[in-house]
C-alpha cells in the first residue's frame, strides 16, 4: 500500500537557489532573540564557503509585522520592499537572501502580485522614484537563508563534528521541524518541497544524521499570527495554537524543534515556558521542555561552534539536555559571560526548567 | 439471410458480458474483446454486493455460465488501438494488424477507480493505515481485517466522496455507488468485527436504489454504524500509526477530531483508460465528466455520435450493477434495431423525429 | 414602559420573507460561487480560527444566504484570511473573496440601513 508517495509529492516542488553573490536582508527580531544566527550565517557563507554576501546598512525593516498587524497599507510595504530592490540594484546584485520568513512571504507575495498586476508594479516604480529618486530591477531569485543552508547541507555534513545522533543510545535524534506558514503555505512553489512535506529543514536534519518526526499537527501554525500576539488580550489564542502542536508532538518524544521563521522560533520557545507557568504542563521526554533551535544554530552546533557563541543562552528552554545528547562540550560557568567577559546576568530560572544552574536571587530579569 | 451480422463488444466486465449474451441470443455473431487475461472486470475483486450482500463471485459465476451457454467468441488479452471505417463496416486493429471487421461496435470499457493518492491530504500511499474501499474488499475476501501493526482495528472510519463531487481533483460528478458501498462495507465490518466501532463521514447520503435507504436504516438500527455529516479535511498519522482525522461535525457546528485505526477512502469512479483511448480512436464525444457522451440521456442512452458505435455500462456514467445490466440489455436492443433498419428507414426515422419535435415545438 | 419582571421572548425562527436579502444579492453579485456551497464543512474543519474561536465560515455563508445579517460583521472579524478553506472547498467557493466582499459591503449605505433595521 505504501508507495513512497511522500517523496513523490515533495519532488514536485523544487526551486532555483542561487549559488553565489547574495544581497542579504536581515530580520527585525532575530538579532535580539537568537543573536548568533545571522552572525553564524554570514561567517559560514563568507569564511567557510567563500561566498559573496553583501549587506547594506541602509536596509530597513520590510514592515511585515506592521502589515500583518493591520497598520501598514499594502502600497506602503510594496514601496519599502521596492526600495530594498533598489539598494540591491545599485549594489549590482540579482539574488536576495532573506533572513526572515515573514519578509520572505512579503517578498514572494509582492513579486506574485506584480506578476499578475503589472500596473501595480508600474505604480510602485513611480512612487519610489517620487519618494526617493531611486528605481529598481526585480531580483532574479529570492531565497530564504534556510534555502541556502539547505543547498549547502552536504558541505556542512562533510565538515560535521557532531552528527545528530544521541550519544547515549546511538540512535538518530528525533527532530520536529516547523517551516512557518509564510515560507511555503502561501506559495508552495517558492519553498523547497512545498507545504505538505516541506524539505527545507527536513533535508538538513536527514543530511546531518537526524530523523524527522511527522506528527499530526506538523502543518499547524505556531500561533504567532501577528494580530493574535500583538494584542495582549489575544495572546491566549496564540499560545493555544502552540499548545496544540506541543500536545501533538509530545508522544513522539522529540529531542528538539527546528524552526525556520523568527516568529515561530520565538513562540515555540517562549510559549512552552508560558504554558508551564499557566498550566503546569512541561513538555519534553526529560520534563525540561523541548529545546528550540534555528537552522543556523543547528548548523553551527554540528560544525562544532561554541553553543554560547551561537547565542543559545538566550533561549527560554535550556538547551543543555540536547548538548549532552550530542556530546558537545560547554562551560556552564560561561553561559552568561560574553566573549568580552561581561556578565549579561543570570535569568530567573523557572522551577519547571531548573537544570541545576544557580537559582533565583542573582537574576537580572532576562526575558 | 445467410450473412449473419457481426458485432464487437469491447470490454469483458459486467456490461460487456451481458451485452454479448443478449446480442448472441438475438442471433448475432459476437466477439467479446477484453484487454486483461480474464473476464469479470472490477466485480472480480469484490466480496459482496449491495444491497442484498450477495457474494460477488456468485453473481459473476451466473453471468459467466450464461455467457458460456452462448457461442460468443471470447478474446482476452487483446488491446484494440486503432479503428477504421470501410464503407459501412467498422475495422478494429490489434497492434498493427487488422483484428476484425464488424457491423457494429459496443463500447463497454467501463470505469477505473479514482487514484486515492491524488487527494494527498488523506495520506493514501503515505500512511499505512489509510486504504481504499477496493483495498477493504480485498481484506474482506481474505477474511482478515488488520491494521499495519497486525491488530484488529478497534475503530474504522469510512470517508465518502473521495475523488467525487470534488472540483479540486477535477471531478464534478457523483460516483453514485460510494454511499451505498460505504453502508454495505460498514455492515460487513460490524459483522466480521463485532467489537469494532465504524464511522461514516459523509456530505450527503445518496440512497438512490431500491432497498438502499432501508439498508442505511439497518446500518444504524441493527449494526450501530455511526454517521457524521462532515467532509474530512485532512488525515495525519500518530506515533502509533493510528490515523488522526479532522472534520467539521456540521450538525453540531463544531470541529471534530478522532483517531481511527483504519481509514477507508471510498474512491469514486472515473472513465477507464480504455474508455478514454477507445473513445478518442473512434471519434466519440465525451461528456463534461470525461465519460462517453450518449446521444440522449432519456431515449438514446446507448447511442453515440458515431453511427454503428454504441455504449454499454459505466463507460457512459457511473453505474451500479443493476443499472449496468439494464443498460447492457438496452444496448443490445439498440444495436439490434440499428442492424435491422436500412439506411432509408433510418433517414426517414430521423425525419419523423424531427417533424415530431417541430410539431411539439409549434404546439 | 411597564415592568412586569419579564420580557417577551424574541422569535428565533428565521423569518425568510421578512428578512432583507439585499446583502446576499450584493455579495452574490461579486462572488457568485458562494451559492455553490453544499455545507460539507470542509472549510471549517481545517480552519485555524474555528479551532479556538466561534468562527465558522460555513455557518456565516448560510446565514448570509438566509438573509440573517445580524452576526455577520462580528462573525468575520475572527477570520485571518489564510485561505485554507479555499484550498479545501470541493465546490470551489471563493471563500476568501466572500469575506472581502462582506468587508466592502460594510462600507455601503445598504449596510447602514440594515444596521438601523437590526437595532430597532
Amino acid at each position: 500500500m505504501e508507495n513512497n508517495n511522500q517523496k513523490f509529492i515533495w519532488r514536485e516542488y523544487q526551486k532555483e537557489i542561487a549559488d553565489d553573490h547574495f544581497f542579504y536582508v536581515r530580520s527585525c527580531i532575530r538579532q535580539a532573540f537568537f543573536p548568533g544566527s545571522e552572525t553564524f550565517f554570514l561567517s559560514f557563507m563568507r569564511n567557510q564557503l567563500g561566498k559573496d554576501v553583501f549587506e547594506d546598512a541602509r536596509h530597513t525593516t520590510c514592515t511585515g509585522i506592521g502589515f500583518h498587524g493591520d497598520v501598514v497599507p499594502h502600497e506602503t510595504i510594496m514601496t519599502v520592499v521596492a526600495r530594498h530592490f533598489a539598494l540591491m540594484t545599485e549594489a549590482g546584485y540579482r539574488h536576495v537572501a532573506i533572513s526572515c520568513v515573514t519578509s520572505f512571504g512579503i517578498y514572494s507575495e509582492i513579486l506574485e502580485t506584480w506578476k499578475h498586476f503589472p500596473e501595480i508594479e508600474e505604480k510602485i516604480h513611480q512612487k519610489l522614484i517620487l519618494a526617493t529618486g531611486r528605481d529598481f530591477n526585480k531580483p532574479d531569485t529570492i531565497a530564504h537563508t534556510s534555502d541556502i543552508i539547505y543547498k549547502f547541507r552536504n558541505e556542512v555534513a562533510a565538515k560535521m563534528k557532531y552528527p545528530l545522533i544521541n550519544l547515549n543510545t546511538g540512535e538518530p535524534l528525533k527532530v520536529v521541524e516547523h517551516i512557518g506558514c509564510h515560507y511555503s503555505k502561501m506559495f508552495p512553489q517558492y519553498g523547497v518541497g512545498g507545504a505538505e512535506f516541506p524539505q527545507v529543514l527536513a533535508g538538513m536534519i536527514k543530511a546531518w544524521g537526524g530523523e524527522v518526526v511527522d506528527y499530526p499537527e506538523r502543518r499547524h501554525c505556531c500561533g504567532f499570527g501577528f494580530r493574535q500576539y500583538l494584542v495582549q488580550a489575544n495572546r491566549g489564542y496564540s499560545a493555544a495554537n502552540s499548545k496544540k502542536k506541543f500536545d501533538s508532538m509530545q508522544s513522539y518524544e522529540p529531542d528538539f524543534i527546528l524552526c525556520n521563521c523568527p516568529g515561530c522560533t520565538m513562540f515555540m520557545d517562549k510559549w512552552q515556558y508560558t504554558i508551564a507557568e499557566l498550566e503546569d504542563t512541561v513538555y519534553g521526554k526529560e520534563g525540561l521542555g523541548i529545546p528550540v533551535l534555528t537552522y543556523e544554530e543547528l548548523a553551527g552546533l554540528v560544525l562544532g561552534y561554541d553553543p554560547w557563541d551561537l547565542g543559545l543562552q538566550m533561549h527560554q528552554i535550556p538547551v543543555e539536555t540536547l548538548l549532552d545528547k550530542l556530546g558537545i562540550n560547554y562551560d556552564p560557568e560561561k553561559k552568561f559571560i560574553t566573549q568580552k567577559g561581561e556578565n549579561i546576568g543570570t535569568p530567573l530560572i523557572p522551577q519547571h526548567y531548573n537544570i541545576g544552574l544557580k537559582t533565583a536571587g542573582t537574576h537580572s530579569g532576562c526575558c | 439471410m445467410t450473412n449473419i451480422k457481426k458485432i464487437a463488444v469491447l470490454g469483458g466486465g459486467v456490461a460487456g458480458m451481458e451485452t454479448s449474451i443478449q446480442l448472441n441470443r438475438l442471433g448475432y455473431q459476437v466477439d467479446l474483446i477484453e484487454i486483461e487475461d480474464k473476464l469479470g472486470g472490477h466485480v472480480r475483486n469484490w466480496y459482496k454486493l449491495f444491497p442484498d450482500h450477495k457474494p460477488a463471485d456468485e453473481f459473476l459465476e451466473k453471468l459467466i455460465s450464461n455467457l458460456s451457454a452462448t457461442d460468443v467468441q471470447i478474446k482476452t488479452s487483446i488491446q484494440i488501438n486503432a479503428f477504421l471505417r470501410k464503407e459501412k463496416k467498422l475495422c478494429l486493429f490489434d497492434q498493427a494488424c487488422e483484428f476484425g471487421v464488424y457491423d457494429a461496435v459496443v463500447v463497454a470499457t467501463g470505469f477505473d477507480l479514482f487514484e486515492a493518492y491524488r487527494k494527498e491530504e488523506y495520506g493514501f500511499g503515505i500512511y499505512k493505515n489509510v486504504i481504499t474501499s477496493a483495498g477493504l474488499e480485498t481484506m474482506f475476501l481474505g477474511k482478515t481485517i488488520k491494521t499495519s501493526g497486525g491488530n484488529v482495528p478497534k475503530r474504522v472510519g469510512l470517508v465518502h466522496c473521495v475523488g467525487s463531487r470534488d472540483e479540486k481533483c477535477g471531478n464534478l460528478h457523483c460516483s453514485k455507488v460510494c454511499c451505498i458501498t460505504a453502508v454495505k462495507q460498514a455492515i460487513t465490518l460490524r459483522q466480521m468485527l463485532p467489537n469494532t466501532e465504524v464511522f461514516c463521514f459523509y456530505m450527503d447520503m445518496r440512497m438512490f436504489g431500491p432497498s438502499y435507504e432501508e439498508l442505511y436504516r439497518e446500518a444504524q438500527e441493527k449494526w450501530a454504524v455511526r454517521f457524521i455529516r462532515g467532509r474530512i479535511s485532512e488525515a495525519a498519522q500518530n506515533a502509533d500509526e493510528t490515523i488522526l482525522i479532522k472534520t467539521e461535525d456540521t450538525l453540531t457546528g463544531r470541529q471534530l477530531k478522532m483517531n481511527v485505526d483504519l481509514l477507508v477512502l471510498m474512491v469514486g469512479m472515473l472513465p477507464s483508460k480504455g474508455t478514454t483511448v477507445i473513445g478518442k480512436k473512434t471519434g466519440l464525444d465525451f461528456g463534461m465528466n470525461r465519460f462517453l457522451k450518449v446521444k440522449d440521456e432519456h431515449y438514446h442512452a446507448n447511442e453515440t455520435n458515431q453511427e454503428g458505435i454504441f455504449v454499454a455500462g459505466s463507460a457512459s456514467a457511473p453505474m451500479n450493477i443493476s443499472d449496468t445490466i439494464s443498460h447492457a440489455r438496452a444496448a443490445a436492443t439498440a444495436v439490434d434495431h440499428y442492424l435491422k433498419t436500412t439506411d432509408h428507414e433510418r433517414f426517414s426515422e430521423k425525419n419523423n423525429i424531427r417533424n415530431l419535435e417541430k410539431a411539439l415545438h409549434e404546439k | 414602559m411597564a415592568t412586569f419582571g419579564f420580557s417577551i421572548l424574541k422569535d428565533r425562527q428565521i423569518d425568510y420573507d421578512n428578512n432583507d436579502h439585499r446583502l446576499f444579492r450584493f455579495i452574490e453579485e461579486q462572488e457568485p460561487s458562494i451559492r455553490l456551497c453544499i455545507g460539507c464543512g470542509g472549510c471549517t474543519a481545517g480552519c485555524t480560527a474555528a479551532g479556538f474561536t466561534g468562527f465558522n465560515y460555513r455557518k456565516l455563508n448560510y446565514l448570509l444566504m438566509r438573509g440573517e445579517t445580524e452576526h455577520l460583521q462580528k462573525g468575520i472579524q475572527q477570520c485571518m484570511l489564510c485561505g485554507k478553506c479555499k484550498l479545501v472547498c470541493p465546490r470551489g467557493v471563493n471563500t476568501r473573496n466572500m469575506i472581502f466582499a462582506l468587508k466592502r459591503a460594510f462600507k455601503t449605505p445598504l449596510w447602514e440601513e440594515l444596521q438601523k433595521k437590526i437595532n430597532v
